[in-house]
């Protein structure tokens, strides 16, 4: 069997090149230009404003509830933790959550006060917006922050569901979309971005969030004529065209 | 034994066979036993005989008599099987016993009234048993059984399963103290083990405990005392319980009586030599099929036996392809369908099959069919493995079964010497006895509390009776219970959701009837990994390359790993075909023939593959190492090795061989541990890091059953120039420290290994073939679950469970371990200026099999390019 062995030097100088070449200032969409994280996260510079999606904070303690699975209860300070890093290096002056940022109404009640204060802490000195979702549409107090259904912003239109008639502009979340590649026996499967230069879908933020793969029917209608989407690597955020990406 | 059995063995022109006496003797002086004995000596006759005469005992007027025997098989089929074979004697001599069995195919109205009015003999499976004593009436059921019966004990000990199973015997013997345990197994190097498994250990040793030989020629009796303290015990009692008070007694481990039947025709075996030179590396032993051919031509059945499905395929495709006769040949594994599968056993047995290719799904079972030889192709990769494949042919034992190994590279050529040799000598290599596993102690944890409250010290003590789980502490244990109760993690989450309460009375009870349906749901070791269907497209007419969405028939299942990484296409093998894959249609792959003459481009799916055995893998070893042994060997591996001798060095019995050479301007070192393929990846992992940080820069390596490759920028031989030590200290044991602790973390197969326990112990829920396949948005990964677990809580349950698999599953780091100190001081370094003949065998190797998990940015950035091609061209 055979095995590559990644980041040797060779493999880093050549991933290098390939990144000068692939680096773009970044997206525009609706003239705002955007920067996509590799954390998963949105960056509108110029607004210093953080949009993150679909966080399902207390997704474990939702298993337990309904069904007896009883997953790890650390994803909830998983998501903050990673969320914490990208707040700690950004500084925004604004965060977005856009929506089901709890995986259920109830969500908030179970939290343990070490992240509650985690959340607190996150939230200080800065504007915080949760976008109403369809798991968390009930998400109404203890967590600090505003509520909006949607959000302008710039020229940006902030919702969590997509909507077929939105104007362009519209960032969205709610479908988790994960993006497939395989190649000469191999697939690699990644959370993305997508979009058509017109609409953007987030990527799911939380620790246990799936995905849907890119390829499903659910974004036919949304992108009728086609998309790029923007795999999450190991290492920097990849764009690659629909063609290249495979169905489940 | 009574007048009647007699007139019956009579009857038949048949007498009692002395270990058919034996057995009987013990059983009814109230005695477990294990019998060993070769395929054909009537084993299964003797473990029913001491039931079928006692039963027959009784006085007719006894009612409600309530169940008598217990039979456990690892093959539902077998059980049917045994079911019908047991009619004959019962109803030829009247004496109106009832034998049922249950399994998964058991009708509901019929499993209650088998409940309710038990049969005297039942006949099932560990899964179906570890359901039964979680059944509330369990108590009742085996409150009068008397004996229980365990076939293919040495397939069923070495896995998760034998864990499950030793638990239900361990409660069967509360359940019923005065029960008898009889044990039936194949030779195996190590009948101790099995002893200890059929009897509650912990409790004070018996001193009577007989041994007997039995020649198939008049009984000679061999009696001998055993040795209380075998090693494994002692290696038990040294991680011994702690409990409160120190003037307990020393841990026991008492032993079943063992009955040997030695004898049985020596096997009819040969190496098939084609006269032809065979590669130095391959698995498709192409050059052979005109003489397996020519020898099904000679026979009436012959079992082709393979070691991979993607082996089976071929040689099934290349057979039909010289089948000028039109010889009924046929195809039988584990990812066909069933329906067809069951054709081709219905066939067999009726005689009307000439040959069947067939994997390790044949190895145990039923004796479908007049069988008079078996091939092994490719490597034999275990003496044990290839007695029982031996054994499937002419099921007489004072008649030789006769058989041919089938070397389809040099280096096969060498083990294949080493398996005749241990056949010979009836040497074995059956794998140690195991420590149980946690997961599997959980899943048995809950069910005990669906059949009823439990006292966890007496739980606890029912427990480490199970010979797998005699060396389990108590805090080990509590953590077991705490996992079920809440998970078992440090941040008290769940408290109030737990699945087992514990009351007042100190008693542990399941919460609710949800709880104990979620244990039904779950029960058993076997985790399969997700499958999709197999289903032939239909192509639209006039519309060349055009696929009709619904299909023809299916043709079987892959596993969802493997269809993952088709892409709409590619061909490969399946079901005796190429074909080529057309794209996945909500659970299905959809496929269509491809045309005459293709090549199947993906060159294997996922497939059980064996690693090369401690036991043989010495024996290569030592052929190796002696000339004097080379005169038995075919003459074109004692000229190889030759070569290899003069270019380079052969080492000796103990020694590691290392070679580095420069090539095609890369540098590369070789090894060859010889330790099977497992270890050898996972010792490839591990080199490539060390190396990596010695500034070699390694580029990749590729492994086999024998060696490792590895392929450098800088060259270690002229380090060693510099370095003496250099080699000695990249070969060093700590290793299996924090290297090896770095890479499982992020390891692919971890990761699956990691999934099976969260299964296995009830954390996430089991999906179902045929089961509506839910959007993947809604499933929980268990891979995210692995990742966050083992960063918030290291040392939790599953985790450790995940990591006791890895030491001797998909990583074989326990036998990497004994490699290592066994080659502490004995690295013999030989500098090359090119290639020599051993290190071609593992370098063809090179780009020959998939990559799985690695690397994943370079996949997509290469996927990336292809946007900036569009976009600038």
């Amino acid at each position: 069997m055979k095995h590559p062995v990644p980041n040797t030097e060779d493999a880093v100088l050549a991933l290098g090149q390939r990144l000068q070449k692939t680096t773009r200032p970044g997206l525009t969409l609706a003239g705002e230009i955007l920067t996509l994280d590799l954390c998963g996260g949105l960056w509108l510079s110029r607004l210093r404003t953080l949009i993150v999606s679909d966080l399902h904070l207390e997704k474990g303690s939702a298993y337990a509830a309904r069904s007896g699975q009883f997953l790890p209860p650390y994803d909830t300070r998983e998501t903050l933790a990673c969320l914490h890093e990208v707040v700690a290096r950004l500084d925004p002056a604004c965060v977005v959550a856009l929506g089901d940022s709890f995986h259920d109404a109830r969500g908030p009640e179970r939290m343990e006060p070490g992240d509650r204060a985690m959340v607190a802490a996150l939230q200080e000195g800065r504007d915080w917006v949760w976008i109403a979702g369809n798991h968390d549409h009930a998400v109404s107090e203890g967590v600090g922050g505003r509520y909006a259904e949607t959000l302008a912003l710039g020229g940006l239109t902030l919702r969590h569901e997509p909507s077929l008639d939105a104007p362009d502009g519209e960032v969205a979340g709610h479908l988790h979309p994960c993006g497939k590649v395989a190649m000469r026996g191999r697939a690699v499967r990644r959370r993305c971005f997508v979009t058509d230069g017109r609409r953007l879908i987030m990527p799911a933020f939380g620790a246990y969030a799936g995905g849907l793969n890119v390829r499903n029917a659910a974004f036919d209608p949304l992108f009728p004529a086609g998309f790029t989407a923007h795999l999450l690597g190991d290492g920097r955020v990849f764009a690659i065209g629909k063609g290249m990406l495979s169905k489940d | 034994m009574p007048e009647r059995f007699g007139a019956w063995f009579a009857s038949r022109g048949w007498a009692p066979r002395p270990h058919q006496l034996e057995l009987l003797d013990l059983v009814h002086a109230g005695r477990s036993a294990l019998l060993v004995a070769p395929t054909g000596a009537g084993k299964t006759l003797a473990g029913f005989l001491p039931s079928l005469t006692a039963l027959a005992g009784r006085p007719p007027s006894a009612k409600s008599r309530g169940l008598h025997t217990l039979y456990i098989s690892p093959l539902k089929a077998l059980a049917v099987d045994i079911a019908r074979n047991l009619e004959a004697p019962i109803d030829e001599m009247g004496l109106g016993i009832r034998v049922e069995t249950r399994t998964g195919d058991t009708p509901s109205h019929k499993r209650t009234r088998q409940i309710a009015r038990p049969p005297d003999i039942l006949l099932t499976t560990p899964e179906q048993l570890s359901l039964l004593i979680a059944h509330r009436e369990a108590s009742d059921l085996f409150a009068s059984l008397s004996c229980v019966v365990l076939d293919e004990l040495h397939a069923l000990v070495t896995s998760k399963r034998g864990d499950l199973l030793s638990l239900a015997l361990a409660r069967l013997h509360r359940l019923s103290p005065g029960l008898t345990a009889i044990g039936l197994s194949a030779t195996v190097r190590e009948p101790d083990e099995l002893r200890r498994y059929l009897m509650p250990q912990g409790r004070r040793a018996d001193p009577g405990q007989e041994v007997r030989l039995l020649e198939e020629e008049g009984p000679a009796e061999v009696r001998g005392s055993s040795e209380d303290a075998a090693p494994l015990a002692a290696a038990l009692a040294s991680r011994a319980r702690k409990r409160d008070d120190d003037d307990e007694p020393p841990v026991s481990s008492p032993m079943a009586d063992l009955v040997v039947v030695k004898g049985g025709a020596a096997p009819d075996l040969h190496m098939l030599d084609t006269g032809l030179t065979l590669p130095l590396a391959g698995h498709t032993a192409w050059q052979a099929m005109p003489a397996i051919y020519d020898l099904i031509g000679r026979h009436r059945t012959v079992l082709v036996f393979v070691n991979t499905r993607l082996q089976a395929e071929y040689t099934f495709q290349e057979l039909w392809r010289i089948n000028e006769e039109n010889y009924p040949i046929a195809l039988h594994h584990g990812s066909l369908d069933a329906t067809q599968r069951r054709r081709v056993e219905a066939a067999m047995a009726a005689g009307q099959l000439r040959a069947i290719v067939c994997t390790a799904t044949l190895d145990l079972g039923i004796d479908w069919g007049d069988v008079d030889l078996v091939v092994n192709i490719g490597a034999p990769k275990g003496a044990s493995r290839i007695m029982q494949r031996i054994g499937r042919a002419n099921h007489r034992m004072d008649e030789p079964s006769k058989a041919y190994l089938v070397p389809a590279n040099r280096f096969e050529m060498l083990e294949c010497q080493a398996a005749l040799d241990a056949v010979e000598a009836a040497a074995q290599d059956t794998p140690d006895a195991r420590l149980g596993a946690p997961d599997v102690l959980a899943q048995h944890v809950l069910g005990m509390a669906c059949a009823d409250a439990f006292d966890p010290l007496q739980l606890y003590d029912e427990v480490t009776s199970a010979a797998p789980y005699a060396g389990l502490s108590w805090e080990a244990f509590e953590a077991v219970v705490d996992y079920v109760a809440t998970g078992g993690y440090a941040l008290r989450a769940y408290e109030r959701f737990a699945k087992i309460l514990r009351g007042p009375d100190g008693l542990w009870r399941v919460r609710d009837a949800r709880v104990a349906q979620q244990y039904r749901m779950n029960v058993g070791t076997i985790v399969e990994s997700a499958k999709v269907k197999v289903r032939l497209a239909r192509g639209v007419r006039g519309k060349p390359g055009a696929i009709l969405p619904r299909g023809g028939r299916v043709l079987g299942e892959i596993e969802e790993d493997f269809a993952d990484t088709l892409t709409p296409g590619d061909t490969f093998l399946f079901a005796g075909e190429v074909l080529r894959f057309e794209g996945l249609s909500e659970d299905e792959a959809l496929a269509t023939r491809a045309g005459p003459g293709t090549d199947p481009a993906i060159p294997s799916y996922a497939g059980s593959k064996f690693p090369l055995s401690t036991f043989l893998a010495a024996r290569v070893r030592a052929l190796i190492a002696d000339p004097f042994e080379w005169d038995r060997l075919p003459k074109q591996v004692a000229a190889y090795l030759l070569q290899q001798r003069s270019r380079s060095l052969l080492p000796g019995e103990r020694d590691l061989l290392v070679e580095t050479f420069p090539r095609s301007g890369r540098y590369y070192l070789t090894a060859f541990p010889f330790e099977g393929r497992l270890a050898h990846q996972t010792l490839g992992m591990l080199l490539t890091r060390r190396l990596e940080r010695a500034r070699m820069r390694p580029l990749g390596f590729a492994a086999n059953d024998y060696g490792i490759a590895i392929w450098l920028n800088r060259d270690v031989g002229a380090r060693i120039g510099i370095e003496p030590d250099f080699l000695e200290s990249l070969f060093a044991e700590d290793m299996l420290g924090d290297d090896l602790e770095a890479w499982l973390d992020e390891s692919a197969m971890m990761k699956r290994t990691f999934r099976q326990c969260a299964v296995i112990a009830g954390l996430i829920e089991r999906r179902y073939p045929g089961q509506a396949k839910t959007g993947r948005q809604v499933t929980i990964s268990t891979d995210l679950v692995y990742d966050v677990l083992r960063k918030h809580q290291p040392d939790h349950l599953l985790l450790k469970a995940a990591r006791q698999d890895a030491a001797t599953g998909l990583l074989d780091v326990k036998r990497l371990g004994m490699m290592l100190r066994r080659i502490q001081g004995r690295i013999i370094h030989k500098a090359l200026d090119r290639v020599s003949p051993l290190s071609v065998s593992v370098m063809l190797e090179i780009g020959r099999e998939r990559v799985y998990g690695e690397g994943a940015d370079e996949i997509l950035a290469e996927a990336e390019a292809q946007l900036l091609e569009e976009a600038l061209g």
